[in-house]
């Protein structure tokens, strides 16, 4: 059982707060980092990784610090985002270099490879990889210790679906075998699949921590706003407005369009094409004017 | 101390880069500067001393310093595949020491080595000039790693100064200003062939108890403050 700690951590470089005194705990299971780009998770992950030092604040591992603490890193595994590897080796090199860095052999590299999938392709050079292969290379040289800690910024970038199945399920079972696996995303339907536990990071603040279901309910029972252009604007919004999916409704003159606040999302949704159909009303413009990640997330901090 | 695995991924990286080709085409360059030099003018002990004085010592094992000194981590911090050094239970000093080890391994053989064959194909050794030069050679070799691996830890420019030095402090202004010739990695290295060679062929501006100092001195210390430098290495991450 290993947990890490973040106490009151911050890290700046320069004029620029990239974290900003966040607080938090990552403990046994698999964890979400969520956060739209930019949002600091990398610079959270580096600590935690120790390949940074906070500016201020503590990053431990069961109490330990980790920032050049070169004998906590045997319980780290670590999948970084980029894509920069030792090119010029075979996937079964590489992963044995790590394996010999660790003080361990052959028979853990192959048990690694074995576990990721990537034996048929082992001897060939990690330049001729692709992304999605790369990725499970990266990560059967984070797992050959056999780490009770696992960190992976971005893991599923670039991966086909079936690749991120896999990796997904990977990551479940290690995080139900006990092991503390983080993983950091943007996509909110990524961590809503594999983690039972969500961080949410905006703007290097800690927006939001918890189950879920609970922060998804917060995202998708926000209001959301769309922008409707039709054949007959006051005789659909006056449709509108009698179901209670819709909060309120603006008609803009200088655009020519409505501009339609929703509280049921998915109720607006199909409510909207229906009344259209009942009124003979033609939609020419359905498009949602707030959906962008980064008013999600200010949304999430605000609330 | 030493990581064997570190080391084969460093000399692995050397010499798989697109980069290592100039370590083979500047002692190539020179074994044929040196078979021409032979042809023309027959043995003479003078002309052997200048081609691998003016050509093996002054320009060759700075440029193949550079290519391996800065070539041994400068890309890996470049590129942040480091990371997959840096997140191991192995100390920092060590991976800059066996970096060194290989970087220093590296420069010998490619500069050394030839610097050596020219000689024998100049004079045949005649006055001990090609024994003086290879030992020469060695030595500039570890202060050139020491200085080199270090510029790769400070500066992501590491090649570009690193042929700075090597082109214009130690081949111009070391020929210019008196002052430079006592900080010159290249004096130094000919102070102690001096000591090899017979009289008045291979001459350096600084003594070699100085010389000594100064080329213990600076590849400890240089390689000291590389290992605080990979101490304090810092990933920013792409944000």
């Amino acid at each position: 059982m290993t947990t890490i700690n973040i106490d009151h951590t911050s890290r700046w470089f320069g004029n620029v707060v990239a974290v900003n005194d966040v607080t938090m705990t990552i403990g046994p299971g698999v964890t979400g980092l969520l956060g739209p780009n930019g949002a600091g998770k990398s610079t959270l992950i580096n600590m935690m990784g120790g390949f940074l030092a906070p500016s201020t604040g503590a990053v431990t591992l069961d109490g330990q610090p980790i920032w050049r603490n070169e004998s906590v890193y045997r319980q780290i595994g670590v999948v970084p985002e980029r894509e920069a590897m030792y090119d010029f080796l075979t996937g079964r090199e590489f992963v044995l270099a790590n394996a010999e860095l660790h003080g361990l052999g052959a028979k853990e590299a192959q048990h690694a490879l074995a576990t990721v999938e990537m034996e048929y392709a082992q001897d060939r050079k990690i330049a001729t990889y692709s992304k999605g292969m790369r990725q499970r290379v990266k990560m059967a040289s984070a797992l050959v210790h056999q780490p009770s800690v696992l960190l992976l910024d971005e893991p599923f970038n670039g991966m086909d679906p079936r690749q991120r199945m896999q990796l997904m399920d990977l990551l479940r079972r290690m995080g139900s075998a006990g092991r503390t696996v983080l993983f950091s995303s943007h996509i909110l339907e990524e961590v809503e699949q594999l983690a039972s536990h969500i961080e949410v990071i905006v703007a290097g603040r800690h927006a939001a921590s918890g189950d879920f279901r609970k922060i998804r309910r917060l995202m998708t029972d926000r209001p959301h706003r769309y922008l409707v252009r039709s054949s007959d604007d006051r005789a659909l919004a006056a449709a509108l407005i009698a179901d209670p999916s819709t909060a309120g409704i603006e008609v803009d003159l200088a655009e020519g369009a409505l501009r339609v606040q929703a509280v049921d999302f998915g109720r607006f949704t199909e409510l909207l094409p229906q009344v259209a159909r009942a009124q003979g009303i033609r939609l020419l413009t359905v498009s949602p004017s707030d959906e962008s990640l980064e008013s999600v997330f200010s949304y999430l901090v605000a609330a | 101390m030493y990581n064997p695995t570190v080391a084969r991924l460093t000399y692995r990286a050397l010499l798989g880069r697109r980069r290592a080709l100039i370590l083979f085409a500047l002692p190539a360059l020179l074994l044929l500067i040196a078979a021409a030099v032979r042809a023309f003018n027959g043995a003479d002990d003078q002309i052997a001393a200048d081609v691998l004085g003016g050509f093996a010592l002054a320009t060759m094992v700075p440029l193949i310093g550079v290519i391996a000194g800065t070539g041994a981590i400068g890309p890996e911090i470049d590129d942040g595949s480091i990371v997959y050094l840096l997140s191991k239970p192995v100390k920092r000093p060590t991976i800059i020491f066996t970096k060194l080890i290989v970087a220093i391994a590296v420069t010998m053989v490619f500069s050394a080595v030839p610097t050596f064959l020219a000689g024998m194909i100049l004079n045949g050794n005649g006055q001990q000039v090609a024994v003086a030069y290879t030992v020469a050679a060695l030595v500039a070799s570890i202060a050139y790693s020491a200085l080199f691996l270090l510029l790769g830890t400070v500066s992501r420019h590491a090649v570009v100064i690193g042929l700075v030095y090597a082109l214009v402090w130690e081949a111009l202004f070391g020929s210019l200003i008196s002052g430079a010739k006592t900080l010159s990695v290249q004096q130094w290295a000919l102070a102690v062939a001096q000591k090899v060679s017979g009289e008045g062929l291979v001459t350096s501006e600084v003594g070699l108890s100085t010389a000594l100092a100064l080329l213990i001195g600076v590849t400890i210390a240089a390689t000291w403050y590389a290992g605080q430098r990979l101490r304090s290495l810092k990933l920013a991450g792409e944000e």
